[in-house]
């Protein structure tokens, strides 16, 4: 019976703190700027146009995508952009020749490092962009990821 | 604390801390066709997520559907040190959240 009422009172306590956790972090207030135009565009300029007001940019040597040269598989190819820059305030994932092509935007706080890490869908083979925007500028680099469709690595 | 969809490490070396986190998610894009009755699966992907220090935001990542099934998302911060909180947590189109928290190790 202790064992129970034991066991009871730490769920509640559980459920609670998960409660006031999600209370806590949801990113409502943030989740209505969620730029839907810049993910539903379906051009590289466009979607920079939509994110940052305009399609400027310049290519920066600074900037280094990690990325398979020949993913096997479309649906999983893991990106790395590492910036060399001072000041990144954010950074974009961008796969040029998917129906939209921005992936991705990671808005860089205070403390953050301009390194970030995921993995993205590609339909086909085309060029990664990263866009880093810093010191109110828009850098961006590229690489070419090869997708072998099929799977068989051939 | 224990989220269900949330793996979530920190890990501090110096200043700088490595956060790597797993998220358990289908990310469909509303594109593809449900085989036996040719009819569209509905879009269902994490729209943000949130990662935060010690209540801190330090990033904050807006993702569309073309982020792999079961998100991977690793990040580099500074000024942390063992013991801090990191907190993660997402929230996708149809409204469903969850959050985790972690000690830097």
């Amino acid at each position: 019976m202790q064992r129970r009422t034991f066991l009871k009172g730490s769920l509640a306590g559980t459920a609670v703190a998960v409660a006031v956790g999600a209370g806590l972090l949801t990113p409502r207030a943030v989740l209505a700027a969620w730029p839907k135009a810049a993910f539903e565009a379906k051009k590289v300029d466009d979607v920079l146009a939509k994110l940052y007001g305009a399609a400027d940019n310049t290519p920066s040597d600074k900037i280094t995508i990690k990325a398979p040269d020949i993913a096997e598989n479309g649906a999983v190819v893991p990106v790395s952009v590492k910036a060399g820059l001072d000041g990144v305030e954010s950074i974009a994932i961008l796969a040029v020749k998917n129906a939209n092509p921005l992936t991705s935007n990671f808005s860089l706080g205070a403390a953050a490092l301009p390194d970030v890490s995921t993995r993205i869908k590609m339909g086909k083979t085309s060029d990664v962009v990263a866009v880093v925007k810093a010191g109110g500028k828009v850098y961006t680099a590229r690489k070419n990821v090869k997708v072998t469709i099929g799977g068989c690595g051939g | 604390m224990a989220s269900k969809t949330i793996k979530l490490r920190a890990r501090a070396k110096g200043d700088k801390v490595t956060v790597k986190c797993l998220i358990k998610h289908p990310m469909e894009t509303g594109l593809r066709k449900d085989k036996k009755t040719g009819k569209k699966i509905p879009a269902h992907f994490i729209q943000e997520v949130v990662a935060t220090h010690n209540g801190n935001n330090v990033l904050t990542a807006d993702w569309g559907p073309a982020i792999s099934k079961n998100p991977y998302l690793s990040f580099v911060f500074t000024g942390g040190k063992p013991g801090d909180k990191v907190a993660i947590s997402w929230v996708d189109n149809t409204g469903d959240k969850d959050s985790a928290e972690v000690a830097i190790k």
